[in-house]
């Protein structure tokens, strides 16, 4: 298993490395700097000092990829390529668009973005999973038929509209909670309390259903009928035995969201005017800020392959069946 | 004489181009049996032809909103009238939806006012006629413009329309329905008596009551709405005027596209590459693996983000490409297909692999192996059909979630085209509009009544696709 994840460990960078030559082909091949200080500087300010001076002011003045007129190493380091791209591997990001340092940025929106996504996702896992377990202890009775269309149903409105019902009734009729905004301490909460329930409230609906197939599956094996031959009541059956063997498919599609769960959630950040790194990324998007963009890809990445690792780790915990070679 | 030159946008084609692959697909699926059968299974099945029934409708408007022209320009007065196809285009490119709809293109008001209102939502001054000021409600320029006594008449002329409209839909149900049933009677050589009853009871094969049920719903929905469309805006205008229902028809279309066309890009790639990593294994599985696993490791909306930033930047700096507007926004659309497919390909290839290696070790294959039959044909004769079920189910269930998608994505401000109207950019818009006082509700309600039925229905029609497709379902 050591070895295994050491295998899996130097895999890592190489994923890495093919995601920032995919972003360095997509932010600098596809365009050249030139299209992008045109674009940024709009069409009435285009003149060629204009655009050198741009690019010079953000260190795009270099070849892309070999630097002739360098000296020694300099020719592959003084690139775009080696400044922009590799730069990330030491978690360097550089510079946004408007000056301030990525990385500082990126460290103090943090906080708010994980106060967000974690409670969304513990309360979310415990919410789907006690209601599919519902629907499984009253399976094929009409609880059970209208638990499923109402999954449906909930899985077929889209993610926007949970976010705008809810802020418009909890918010701007009754009078619950701020609409948007976000506050230091244990003041925050007020500002958490929609965003979090319309989270856990908008994932019910494809969770639950998936989670009640995987539930359904597993409460018709033998081992389950074995248990209530012996005389265990349903109840037990369901928590000792289905949810323990179910949990373990469910735990491939969960813990690889745990590490991503840093990048917060892009929409309903924006929508609630919480400082975290969904809004940050946004509004990135928003300003064309491209330096931003391609620090949260990889960050996004690398949390992702951390994800992958952890989710094989997982399986060995919870299935001692399983061993990694 | 109002001449005309048929246009044919990119996504116009491919949108045809796939329907007419559908239909000859269709056709040679005729002589599979296994095909036939779970087809017929879907055909069985209620929900199955009610959801049918509901994407059909949504595609026939769709299909109409792809019949793109340009119109050609009447000569200014006076000037000597040049043969038909001499005339000046217009720049503006309609489809035939947009000519069959015109009065409710055309009916612009000045600002908001609510659904079925005569007056605008929002109180203006006005100078009567003697110079004096007063506040108040103006009458809207067209909606409800025929009532004398507004305050009067506005609810008996309502109640009017939507018994005429109600009536006509009536009407028109009973003529589908009696078609229907006269084909049934024909196909099954039975009397139209005999075929009413065995439909009326859901026996016989195909589900044809559940279609009539569903065109007899929305028929008494579509009949009225259709009716007060010709006098009101039914569900109000926007802030410049706009019909919200043109609108939200308008939108369909883009839906459509962008969860048809998306599978243009993702099936070849992921059929291809999937059968080849499973079926040839070493280093094409290594390589087509580790560019899998790079594409999946990027967050499906950054990666986007970034790509269609990029696109953007090109579109942008190659203004001479696109003669109309209607065709940049047409391109960005298609780009955007373009993108959501290499993002969203990853999935289906890696399950296609997964079955592609079962399916190598099974001795059919073996023997067409040991046989000395090539690789290429054991692919396309051997592996490639028994695939199939999956591939299918798979491009069933992603649809809604593509729908789903472009809302977001045109939220952040990287989906479609601003001036493409679509359900996104409907809800972004409306978003502002909720925080007026009072508040601006309708074109937000119609954009989520309309996105949650053509959502409803693919989820639907999906389950129970995948429920006759798939072996392991009993």
């Amino acid at each position: 298993m050591f070895a295994y994840i050491i295998r899996r460990l130097l895999y890592a960078p190489l994923i890495l490395i093919g995601v920032n030559l995919l972003t360095f082909a997509l932010f600098f091949v596809v365009n050249t700097p030139e299209d992008m200080a045109r674009m940024q500087l709009g069409a009435k300010r285009v003149t060629p000092e204009a655009i050198e001076r741009w690019k010079v002011e953000r260190g795009y003045d270099k070849p892309l990829l070999f630097n002739a007129a360098a000296e020694g190493t300099d020719k592959l380091t003084g690139t775009i390529f080696f400044e922009k791209s590799l730069r990330m591997f030491v978690f360097d990001f550089g510079r946004a668009d408007d000056g301030r340092d990525i990385a500082t940025e990126i460290n103090s929106r943090m906080g708010p973005s994980l106060a967000i996504a974690v409670p969304t996702f513990i309360l979310g896992l415990l919410v789907t999973i006690s209601f599919a377990l519902l629907l499984v202890f009253f399976r094929s009775s009409y609880l059970d038929f209208w638990g499923v269309v109402m999954c449906v149903a909930m899985m077929s409105i889209s993610g926007l509209f949970y976010i705008i019902g809810g802020q418009w009734l909890v918010s701007k009729v009754w009078h619950l909670v701020p609409i948007s905004g976000y506050g230091e301490g244990l003041d925050a909460s007020r500002f958490l309390f929609l965003p979090v329930v319309i989270g856990v409230i908008a994932g019910i609906g494809g969770s639950a259903r998936w989670y009640r197939t995987i539930f359904l599956e597993e409460a018709g094996k033998d081992y389950v009928r074995t248990a209530r031959a012996k005389g265990l009541s349903e109840l037990q059956a369901l928590f000792r035995h289905v949810l323990k063997n179910g949990m373990i498919p469910i735990l491939t599609g969960v813990v690889v969201v745990i590490p991503t769960l840093f990048m917060g959630s892009l929409i309903s950040e924006s929508f609630f005017g919480i400082p975290g790194l969904g809004s940050y990324t946004i509004d990135a998007i928003n300003a064309q800020d491209f330096p931003v963009v391609r620090a949260m890809v990889f960050i996004g990445s690398l949390l992702y392959i951390v994800g992958l690792i952890l989710t094989d780790l997982s399986y060995t915990l919870v299935d001692p069946r399983v061993r990694l070679e | 004489m109002m001449g005309f030159q048929p246009v044919l946008l990119w996504t116009d084609l491919l949108l045809f181009g796939l329907l007419g692959c559908i239909v000859l697909a269709g056709w040679a699926a005729r002589r599979s049996e296994p095909m036939l059968a779970a087809w017929r299974r879907v055909g069985e099945s209620g929900v199955g032809m009610v959801s049918l029934s509901l994407l059909m409708l949504f595609l026939l408007v769709g299909v109409l909103d792809s019949l793109h022209y340009r119109e050609r320009l009447t000569p200014a007065a006076g000037a000597p009238m040049a043969a038909d196809d001499r005339r000046q285009l217009s720049t503006e490119v309609r489809s035939a939806l947009d000519a069959i709809a015109a009065p409710l293109r055309t009916r612009l008001e000045k600002t908001y006012s609510a659904p079925l209102a005569y007056s605008l939502f929002a109180k203006q001054t006005i100078e009567g006629a003697d110079g004096t000021q007063r506040r108040e409600f103006p009458r809207l320029k067209f909606g409800g413009a025929s009532l004398q006594y507004p305050a009067d008449d506005h609810v008996g002329d309502i109640l009017g329309r939507i018994g005429i409209g109600l009536a006509v839909a009536a009407g028109l149900w009973l003529v589908c329905a009696g078609a229907l049933v006269k084909g049934v009677a024909i196909s099954r050589k039975v009397p139209v008596g005999a075929a009413w009853r065995a439909i009326w009871r859901g026996k016989g094969g195909l589900e044809w009551r559940a279609v009539l049920l569903t065109l007899g719903v929305v028929g008494l929905l579509v009949g009225p709405v259709a009716a007060l469309a010709t006098e009101y805006h039914v569900f109000g205008t926007d802030k410049v005027g706009q019909d919200v229902l043109f609108l939200t028809l308008k939108s369909i279309r883009t839906a459509l596209v962008i969860g048809t066309l998306t599978t243009l890009v993702t099936l070849p790639l992921a059929v291809a590459l999937g059968i080849m990593a499973g079926y040839l294994g070493g280093w094409v599985d290594d390589v087509i693996q580790y560019v899998y696993t790079v594409l999946n490791s990027i967050p499906g909306v950054l990666l986007i983000a970034a790509a269609v930033l990029m696109m953007q930047v090109v579109i942008d700096t190659h203004p001479q490409w696109f003669e109309t507007a209607a065709e940049r926004a047409d391109a960005r659309l298609l780009a955007l297909c373009f993108i959501l497919g290499m993002t969203s390909w990853t999935g289906l290839c890696r399950l296609l692999r997964g079955e592609t290696l079962k399916l190598r070790e099974l001795e059919y294959v073996q023997a067409a192996r040991a046989f000395g039959v090539s690789t290429a044909r054991i692919l396309a004769r051997h592996v490639l059909p028994n695939l199939m079920h999956l591939v299918l189910i798979a491009l069933v269930m992603d649809f809604s979630g593509l729908v789903l998608a472009e809302a977001v994505l045109s939220y952040v401000g990287i989906g479609v085209d601003p001036g493409t109207v679509s359900f996104g950019t409907m809800i972004n818009a409306a978003r502002m509009e909720l925080a007026r006082e009072p508040m601006v509700w309708w074109s937000l309600v119609a954009a989520f009544i309309f996105m949650f039925v053509l959502v409803l229905a693919a989820n639907l029609f999906a389950d129970v696709v995948r429920d006759a497709f798939d072996p392991r379902a009993s």
